[in-house]
């Protein structure tokens, strides 16, 4: 259990207690979501040399309090969680608005993150306003719009290599157990943040962009400023997956974050 | 604005699960008739049983052609994941074994699958030493009256067998989760394309496949849907989810999987050590009945309400108990949660008793007489002397089995014929 003072922060550690003498992989879920979208890369990591948590942002899971009310906030309650884990730095992997949260705590905490990586993020994370409006009032709706929004079109099929999955199931149902006004929250941390150029100019090491070649919501080409911003960028776009890539390719994700963190790290 | 739930009932009937064959380009879900699957590498060998790949290792525990019907009855169901088993039977006990333990206790309704009566009243005590309450369907402070500090599960049908009592799922579903626990489904009588209890409810749905699933009488098997509703930690009582399991390194279900933690201990322990595993080619069969669900699903209703008008008017018949009349208890219940029908399997009383209804079941011609239901071919059965033969006298009063009791399961054929054969055979039994 961490605890950052006296309040519990929800973590998963994919099956293995943290080491302090191994390196450190930290999973920032997206606006609405909680530390199980990254059920499987979790376990593969703790396997293969690393400490690992998914973190459950305030609100989130099980993590209790209000979510952050900004980007800048979040990155500085993610600081005080990897202090209080016991690691000086980290291995930091966001995705959509928890990304943008890893790209500021990389640009204001430059010392305590040993390699960056993004998935599903872009420069400008504008939310449209029919969906701002629905997240607003927790009017259903929302949670339809970013589940059929982030699952890029074949997902919407299915055929998922977890045996029996449903993933628009499965992104309906954890956005639901989102506590009210949370997925609000996040989207509009989104939607206001506006220091993605700035803190990609600040970010001295290493990062990888995964990006979903059919995402909707972040499409790869809204992430060729930050691309071209970055001092040492690696872009990678996963074909057919969309928004929640680390969902509908694991694997791909895995592979491709593997080889990315093996010389870094 | 952008569509927002995805694809419509009637495509995921034949598409969801399905990506098109990579290989071959096969349309149709090519079956997987083999036990087990090489391996790319070492390291990813290892992944698989550590869980941190997903993929198929031996096809007791997952197989892609199965793996295309559990999902696809996902979709239909609107859950998380669902898990399929060689029968219906072995479904529920698999979602039982999941997660009572010994001690444990079950609220049931009384008017279930005689099937179902058997392994809580009988089997489960004697093998699990787990207990079940049996109360009226309709009542629901007896719900709440059974209720113990053992209780882990809440059950009941969609459509009870075989009195069709509408189960209120909304209120049911509230009663379980004051006490902390689920509430599972058997929808096989209505299927998803008639209600879907997790929208109204329910935390697990519960099938026999055998019956409208497949519609065509050829295949036996079963499913478990994980609506991912439930909240195994705040409810506190589900060790098999939130605790440390020893045979996977201390894994804790709802901490790595959060809403498919039941979905997954059913799978990695339940088909893993009870081994009741669907066959790839039975779920080629099934998969080939869900294609047409939706179309077969409303013929089976249209067919029913007219052979319920004819049989509702018969000299010979006593009563007729289907929810779309105003004479039954649940209609208004029906227009509500049922307003696109309420199945099409239903029973009446047959002026003669048990005598009268002998002659009129050898007298059918095209009904055949068996003991199954949600065929495409139209069926009939007498309740009290086969299904539910092994009930006492008391249960079958609880139960609502009355010695004049016939049960139908109307089929796909044309009304007229059906009407036509129901009429020769009331005629012969009257005389």
């Amino acid at each position: 259990m961490i605890e950052v003072g006296d309040s519990p922060v929800g973590v998963s550690t994919g099956g293995r207690p943290l080491a302090t003498d191994q390196p450190l992989l930290v999973f920032v879920h997206g606006a609405g979501l909680d530390r199980t979208i990254w059920q499987l890369q979790t376990r593969y990591f703790a396997a293969h040399g690393f400490s690992v948590f998914a973190v459950d942002l305030p609100g989130h899971g099980r993590t209790p309090g209000p979510a952050p009310a900004s980007i800048a906030a979040g990155a500085a309650w993610l600081v005080e969680v990897v202090a209080a884990a016991g690691f000086d730095t980290a291995h930091v992997v966001g995705h959509s608005m928890g990304g943008l949260m890893a790209l500021e705590l990389a640009a204001t905490h430059p010392t305590r993150v040993a390699s960056l990586t993004l998935l599903g993020v872009a420069e400008r994370m504008r939310v449209h306003p029919d969906l701002l409006a629905a997240a607003e009032t927790d009017d259903h709706l929302a949670v339809e719009l970013v589940s059929s929004w982030s699952l890029g079109r074949p997902a919407h099929r299915g055929g998922h290599p977890t045996p029996g999955l449903w993933m628009m199931g499965s992104a309906v149902r954890l956005l639901e157990r989102a506590a009210p006004g949370t997925l609000h929250a996040g989207l509009a941390a989104c939607d206001a943040y506006q220091g993605a150029a700035d803190a990609a100019a600040a970010v001295q090491c290493a990062t990888l962009l995964l990006l979903g070649e059919l995402d909707l919501m972040t499409k790869p080409r809204a992430a060729e400023p930050l691309a071209a911003t970055l001092a040492d960028a690696t872009v990678v776009v996963v074909p057919g997956a969309g928004h929640l890539l680390m969902v509908e390719n694991p694997d791909v994700v895995i592979d491709t974050l593997a080889q990315f963190l093996v010389p870094v790290a | 604005m952008a569509d927002t739930e995805g694809l419509g009932f009637d495509t995921l009937s034949l598409h969801a699960g399905q990506q098109p064959d990579g290989d071959h380009g096969a349309r149709a879900v090519p079956i997987y008739q083999t036990t087990s699957y090489v391996f790319p590498d070492v390291d990813y060998a290892a992944g698989l049983f550590n869980l941190e790949r997903q993929g198929h290792i031996y096809s007791r525990i997952s197989n892609p052609t199965v793996a295309v019907f559990e999902e696809r009855m996902a979709a239909l169901e609107g859950g998380v994941a669902a898990v399929a088993a060689a029968s219906g039977q072995a479904a529920l006990f698999l979602a039982v074994a999941t997660l009572l333990d010994s001690g444990h206790h079950i609220v049931s309704s009384s008017s279930v699958y005689g099937g179902t009566h058997n392994l809580f009243t009988h089997t489960l005590p004697r093998v699990a030493g787990i207990t079940t309450t049996f109360v009226d369907p309709r009542d629901r402070d007896a719900f709440r009256a059974a209720l113990r500090p053992e209780t882990r599960l809440v059950f009941g049908e969609t459509l009870g067998n075989p009195g069709l009592e509408i189960m209120d799922v909304p209120a049911i579903a509230h009663v379980a989760h004051e006490a902390g626990v689920p509430l599972m489904i058997d929808n096989t009588f209505a299927t998803p394309y008639l209600f879907r209890p997790l929208d109204h409810g329910a935390d697990i749905v519960h099938h026999s496949a055998t019956k409208f699933l497949g519609g065509h009488g050829v295949a036996i098997g079963g499913c478990v849907v994980d609506g991912g509703t439930f909240d195994w930690d705040a409810s506190g009582r589900f060790p098999t989810l939130t605790e440390p399991y020893a045979s996977y390194h201390g894994l804790r279900f709802t901490e790595e999987f959060g809403t498919q933690a039941f979905a997954m201990r059913a799978r990695v322990e339940g088909l893993r050590d009870f081994g009741a595993a669907m066959a790839p080619q039975t779920a080629f069969y099934l998969l080939q009945g869900i294609e047409s669900l939706p179309v077969r699903m409303q013929r089976h209703v249209a067919n029913t309400r007219a052979v319920v008008e004819f049989l509702d008017q018969a000299a010979e018949v006593a009563w007729v108990s289907y929810p779309e009349l105003e004479s039954h208890p649940d209609h208004d219940r029906a227009a509500v949660l049922l307003p696109h029908g309420s199945g099409a399997i239903f029973s009446f009383g047959i002026r003669g008793g048990r005598v009268a209804g002998k002659a009129f079941i050898e007298r059918l011609s095209v009904f055949s007489h068996l003991a199954n239901v949600g065929d495409a071919k139209s069926l009939v059965i007498h309740p009290g002397s086969t299904t539910h033969a092994t009930l006492s006298d008391e249960e079958l009063a609880v139960a609502g089995i009355s010695d004049d009791l016939v049960r139908l399961s109307i089929g796909l054929e044309d009304p007229d014929d059906l009407i036509a054969d129901l009429a020769q055979a009331l005629r012969a039994s009257q005389r």
